[in-house]
């Protein structure tokens, strides 16, 4: 088990880079303490997959380091890391039997047979495989491969750290759940650093202690799922993380005051604005727009049904704003009025929350 | 769940297959079929034989030669070009300009006809003035393939490995490059090495076109003509007449029409078995 730091990381993939546009990953610095599950999220493409070959050493990095426990690995083979990792489609070794692949990567370093079968049967009781340990592993059904995969990483008591590329990709929904809950289980059983990289939010959010939000091989922010929620850096995170994401509003502010559409409006941080006129939007989550007697007018567009809450859809005169309004209550029709929680309503600057650390 | 409807109007579209089918492989069969059990004169006399081409052919000793001459160049065939087919795909590049280069090379061998490669080892393997048969022959080894049985034989085996282990390594190429990426990372953080990489992932992966490349060699080689009949005409003797060049000899040479049908037929029932056979052990165990 390890603590990992990445300094300065970049990678292209291209062998002669010239541009910022070369790189798949720019400039990124992370601490990650030992025994932490963190989350890698970001759209496709952003960069998070080639982040997770950097540290399990199946891609060698271009520029910056790579400390385990603050030992250099940068260089490193997978194996010398002593990492694991559990990738989007099942791996598994056809010709074996469930108990032979759990067993694979303990034989592969020469452990003791008596201590691989007990490590194998440990893992096998905690994935429920015992039932399957004698059965040809090709038989298995997609989420009972990946059950094997998750059990090869499990099964060396020692690794640094396990890693999981969208291992649900191919899980059937309802098994998805079940699967999910079972690495959170996992992780609170033995307290091995996870890191787990996902485009889904829910896998993310629900996993992981800290996520890292990545975006054009960038960072955008990393905190802990309430923190993303509640006061996304960027326009991005606030898009991105939630359903539906957050309203991002055209705004003025003037004398540390910000108005939308001509009405004033109290935001968290509008005081920060140092002011030089460049774009300025208002962010605020649906969660926290309420209809009131007097404010911003507004005509409801649009309401549909989300289960427990309903979607409602406005048009003010500065913009299209979503709103959520909790199973049971009256909904507004035709003209209505709008109010945002102070709390939870911040300005930024070229995509960017005001007064944030860069 | 309402009874399945019964419509045999289907039975009409597949009978141009059937009519097809029953032209280019049904009736000639038949032909041989209706040869193998009468005796014939010529003048289109025939008259009912029964068995006793079949009696004959099993029981010939000259028959038997052929077939174990036959079973023995397939089987010494198959040893060296599945291993070696499939050692030169492992070390064949997966990317980069290589590739294209290496592809070629190993084509090349397989556009070239019969009849002309067993031409240029003829020409190359003549001890007085080929390139391979002056150089053995410059070593201090006595080789001359239309005296020495064992001279004749190694350079068929040469001329068969040459021609086709391409086709063995590229099958295999084909194979090992449809392998994801995601197996051979797995097997590295797992740990596993070369030896655990071929065993455990590359060869179970190519176990299919491993069958299809055995079946097509067995079946090509068990079958081989031209070749032996373009280098000695099965000669020196008859150490090199295969059951082919047996076949052509009593049908065309002899004109006995009853027992070489009878023996084509005996042939293809062989052929038929062992691919059957190779094919059933192979794909012993598999789940699809």
């Amino acid at each position: 088990m390890a603590k990992i730091s990445l300094q300065n990381l970049k990678h292209s993939y291209s062998a002669t880079p010239q541009s910022d546009g070369d790189y798949a990953l720019k400039r990124l610095s992370l601490d990650w303490a030992d025994g932490g599950a963190y989350a890698l999220l970001g759209p496709s493409g952003c960069g998070k997959t080639t982040l997770l070959n950097l540290i399990s050493g199946l891609l060698i990095p271009s520029e910056g380091r790579i400390l385990f426990n603050d030992v250099d690995v940068s260089r490193a083979t997978p194996e010398e890391r002593n990492i694991a990792q559990v990738f989007q489609f099942p791996v598994i070794y056809d010709t074996m039997t469930v108990y032979n692949n759990l067993a694979f990567p303990l034989r592969n370093r020469s452990v003791a047979e008596a201590e691989v079968d007990r490590r194998v049967r440990e893992i096998a009781g905690m994935l429920d495989l015992t039932k399957t340990l004698g059965n040809r592993a090709s038989g298995l059904t997609a989420d009972g491969k990946q059950k094997i995969s998750l059990g090869r990483g499990l099964v060396r008591s020692d690794v640094n750290v396990i890693m999981f590329d969208e291992p649900l990709t191919v899980i059937d929904p309802h098994l998805k759940w079940q699967l999910r809950s079972k690495l959170k289980e996992l992780h609170q059983r033995t307290r091995r650093t996870m890191i787990y990289v996902t485009h889904d939010q829910t896998e993310a959010l629900t996993f992981a202690d800290q996520v890292v939000v990545m975006k054009d091989g960038e960072v955008v922010q990393t905190g802990t799922p309430v923190d993303l929620f509640e006061r996304p850096m960027h326009t991005f995170v606030g898009h991105f993380i939630g359903s539906p994401g957050m309203n991002v509003l055209p705004c003025e502010v003037k004398g540390g005051k910000a108005s939308f559409a001509g009405h004033p409006v109290t935001t968290v941080n509008a005081k920060a604005y140092k002011g030089k006129g460049q774009k300025l939007e208002l962010g605020v989550r649906p969660e926290f727009v309420r209809i009131v007697k007097k404010g911003i007018p507004a005509d409801v567009v649009k309401v549909s049904d989300a289960g427990r809450f309903r979607i409602v859809e406005t048009r003010s005169s500065g913009g299209s704003i979503k709103l959520l309004i909790p199973e049971g209550e009256a909904v507004p029709e035709g003209k209505t009025h709008l109010a945002f929680d102070a709390d939870h309503t911040q300005v930024y600057e070229n995509g960017w929350m005001v007064g944030a650390k860069p | 769940m309402s009874a399945k409807t019964v419509n045999q109007k289907a039975w009409f579209l597949v009978a141009p297959v059937f009519a097809l089918v029953a032209f280019n492989a049904l009736i000639p069969l038949m032909t041989v079929v209706n040869y193998s059990v009468q005796e014939t004169f010529g003048d289109n006399v025939f008259t009912w034989a029964g068995v006793q081409w079949f009696e004959q052919v099993l029981h010939s000793d000259r028959f038997h030669g052929a077939l174990l001459r036959q079973i023995t160049f397939s089987a010494i065939v198959l040893a060296i070009e599945i291993p070696l087919g499939l050692g030169i795909a492992l070390t064949m590049p997966r990317k980069g300009p290589w590739v294209s280069v290496c592809l070629v090379l190993m084509s090349l061998p397989l556009l070239i006809p019969y009849n002309v490669v067993g031409a240029m080892w003829n020409i190359m393997a003549l001890p007085d003035i080929g390139l391979l048969g002056k150089g053995i022959n410059a070593l201090g080894i006595d080789y001359n393939y239309t005296r020495q049985p064992i001279s004749a034989w190694f350079t068929l085996v040469l001329m068969d490995v040459w021609h086709w282990t391409s086709l063995v390594a590229l099958l295999c190429y084909a194979g090992l490059v449809s392998i994801p990426d995601a197996y051979y990372q797995a097997a590295k953080v797992d740990g596993a090495k070369t030896w655990a990489v071929f065993r455990y992932i590359q060869l179970p992966k190519l176990k299919h076109v491993l069958t299809i490349a055995v079946l097509l060699r067995f079946m090509d080689s068990f079958m081989i003509y031209t070749e032996a009949v373009v280098l000695t005409g099965g000669g020196p003797g008859n150490a090199t007449t295969f059951l082919s060049i047996d076949l052509v000899k009593t049908a065309i040479g002899q004109f006995d029409l009853g027992p070489a049908a009878a023996m084509s037929l005996i042939y293809f029932i062989i052929i038929l078995a062992v691919s059957w056979l190779f094919y059933t052990l192979m794909m012993k165990n598999e789940e699809i």
